[in-house]
């Protein structure tokens, strides 16, 4: 079976900034960075899979880079963040060690969740990251009650809400967008279209096809925005988060993206061609942005360089650090079912 | 009867009422929320009076979306506040059984502790209002199933008083079945009434002979049977379980290591219930003790009819306890 057509990634009218917005060579570094480190990342870790060291369900987050560095560059350290199960990046982005990351994956009790989570459940409260949620939708209706608290609380706080095409097809996006919008409360709602839900493609499973009208429909001030170009996301969701803290509301940005690898390491990817995955790769967020920042004079072979060192350094760092970690004993695999405090 | 000055005389609602009442006076981050809770004074009328009393930021009328605002509690729970929310029956839950079983019984876990979600979830459970086969299941012991949630069952107006505020104490999620056939039941109470624990069973009623293990609304079917039963110079024993999970076997297998005969009902299912939970736990913990086959008077294994006579014969009736423990006893 082979998809009718090709999905071509110049066919969607989005905020695209790269042009015209001006950038420090130092921010330009940092959001490369972020970027590459990401990337750099998810190839270890299907590497590390391969060798079956990580095991269990890995989703990478190649191709959507521009999205979680973009994002991330509008929260401050105290808000909130709730993310899917291909949250890697989002993880990383948002300050959680590699580390910590590589060592869940591998399943050792120094991982962000102890090991009892695994690739799809980060978690991390130093950082406010609230997962990890791997039923789709699922962090939807949370994310409304992290805002919810902070609005009855008079905390001027965002809740970061990721998710995927494919939960907007899911009850608990409309539930969700129907409450935050009659409570106006302050959720950045990011919507990671990739065009997918696993392997059906968008216009297989929405009657409409253009998401941020669903979120309008809502009255959740909506907007959508090219995913593969990191300055135009930064723009889009600094402009985003600054009136959901401001209090008017929740916001809606969807950001029209593109998964390189497949779904998960099961994934053959029966359901689009090779030429189309090609065709969304001449968008690369990262290769697009070095382009960009070259031919601004920004961006040297030798900072690139740098940076790969820098970002293998970490990484490296990060799987010796999972190696070296250790087994929690199997006496404590009744703890955390309920806490081990009582109080107030 | 003269009444006691320091009692008061209230209904099971008016106690859960004022259960919420003192707890919305005590701690501001606590809050209740659900299907008309506000303005149309919940659905049992047990929320009566409390938005004029709190507003309604802390008394919040939601919309029909069970799903977003259990999770929403969640995430409120998460995020300092001390929710309760308030689902209109058991049936709807299952609207909202991916957060319950998927979020709040697992972040904890998760997270790997980080996470806890101080929540309670309460919901009117239970059969014989004629309300047919949406609104009338007893599902509390599908909840028991599991692990990371804890799952109260207050049949006394002393329970529906008391275990809210405890509930709201506990660092984790708690869920509360009231059952709707309790909320006209009137009694008295110490006007001072307070906090009562949450994981341990009751004797209600002391007894040598027989054993019946019970919980909500059946628990007054029990002790009508137990009255009974006394007169036949039969004592049977009253456990009153409070509490599906965690379940306090201590209690029941005490009394069954002195009776050597047990009941149990329960207004649930039959397969796969809370009542083959404690059979088998007697199996394992009291074996030698009995002096008879455990017996169970559950629900009949049909979706709650509407028609009068068909939905009292599937419920577990004190007719049925009286004949199935005379059988036992003479056997």
């Amino acid at each position: 079976m082979s998809p009718e057509t090709i999905i071509k990634p110049t066919n969607t009218e989005t905020i695209s900034s790269q042009r015209i917005v001006s950038i420090s060579r130092e921010r330009a570094l940092h959001l490369l960075y972020q970027m590459i480190r990401i990337r750099r990342f998810e190839a270890k870790s299907a590497e590390l899979y391969g060798a079956m060291k990580i095991r269990g369900f890995l989703h990478l987050y190649d191709g959507e880079e521009a999205v979680a560095v973009g994002v991330m560059e509008a929260l401050r350290p105290e808000d909130a963040v709730v993310a899917t199960y291909r949250e890697h990046g989002h993880a990383l982005a948002r300050g959680i060690p590699a580390s910590a990351i590589m060592a869940e994956m591998y399943g050792k009790q120094e991982g962000c969740s102890r090991g009892r989570g695994g690739s799809m459940h980060l978690f991390d409260a130093k950082t406010r990251f609230y997962g990890g949620n791997a039923i789709v939708g699922g962090g939807l209706p949370l994310a409304v009650g992290l805002a919810l608290a902070d609005k009855m609380q008079g905390k001027r706080r965002v809740t970061c809400c990721f998710f995927g095409d494919g939960a907007v097809a899911e009850g608990e996006f409309h539930e969700s967008m129907n409450l935050a919008a009659l409570w106006q409360l302050p959720v950045l709602f990011i919507c990671e279209n990739n065009l997918y839900a696993m392997g059906t493609a968008l216009r297989l499973s929405q009657s409409v096809t253009d998401l941020a009208k669903k979120a309008a429909g809502y009255a959740v001030a909506a907007e959508a925005v090219d995913g593969m170009d990191v300055l135009a996301v930064e723009v889009a969701a600094k402009k985003a988060a600054e009136i959901v803290r401001a209090g008017e509301g929740p916001y809606f940005l969807e950001c029209r993206t593109y998964r390189f690898r497949g779904h998960s390491a099961f994934d053959t990817e029966l359901y689009r061609t090779k030429a189309e995955v090609e065709e969304w790769k001449e968008r690369d967020p990262i290769k697009t942005f070095i382009e960009h920042l070259k031919n601004q004079g920004l961006v040297s072979e030798m900072d690139l360089n740098e940076l790969e060192r820098k970002v293998a350094d970490e990484i490296k760092e990060a799987v010796d650090f999972a190696e070296a970690g250790t087994w929690e004993p199997v006496e404590d695999l009744t703890r955390f079912v309920y806490s081990e405090w009582r109080g107030v | 009867m003269k009444e006691n000055p320091q009692m008061i005389r209230l209904t099971y609602r008016e106690a859960v009422r004022e259960a919420i009442r003192e707890a919305l006076r005590k701690d501001d981050r606590v809050f209740l929320m659900g299907e008309d809770v506000g303005r149309y004074g919940g659905c049992f009328a047990v929320s009566k009076g409390l938005l004029q009393e709190f507003g309604p930021e802390r008394i919040r009328d939601t919309p029909l979306s069970e799903s977003a605002f259990v999770g929403a509690g969640i995430g409120a729970a998460m995020g300092g506040m001390r929710p309760i929310v308030e689902i209109m029956t058991v049936n709807f839950s299952l609207l909202a059984a991916d957060q319950i079983l998927n979020n709040a019984a697992t972040i904890l876990h998760m997270s790997g502790g980080q996470f806890n979600i101080p929540l309670v979830i309460r919901m009117a459970t239970g059969g014989g209002r004629q309300v047919a086969a949406q609104h009338s299941h007893s599902l509390e012991g599908w909840y028991a199933h599991i692990p990371g949630i804890k799952v109260l069952t207050p049949a006394t107006l002393e329970d529906a008083r008391g275990m809210l505020w405890t509930a709201l104490e506990d660092p984790d999620p708690v869920l509360i079945f009231e059952n709707s056939n309790l909320y006209n039941m009137e009694g008295q109470l110490p006007a001072d009434a307070g906090p009562v624990d949450i994981d341990r069973a009751r004797v209600r009623r002391p007894g040598s002979d027989v054993t019946i293990i019970t919980y909500s609304a059946s628990l007054f079917k029990a002790l009508d049977a137990a009255e009974i039963l006394a007169r036949e110079g039969i004592d049977a024993e009253v456990i009153d379980l409070r509490t599906l999970r965690p379940l306090d076997q201590e209690t029941f297998l005490a009394s069954v290591t002195k009776t050597h005969r047990a009941v149990i009902v329960d207004e649930g299912w039959r397969s796969g219930s809370i009542s083959a939970e404690i059979a088998a736990r007697i199996m394992e913990g009291a074996f030698y003790e009995l002096d008879a086959p455990v017996e169970r008077i559950c629900s009949v294994e049909v979706p709650m009819p509407y028609a009068k006579h068909l939905e009292q014969a599937a419920l577990p009736q004190t007719e049925t306890i009286v004949t199935t423990i005379k059988r036992m006893m003479h056997s």
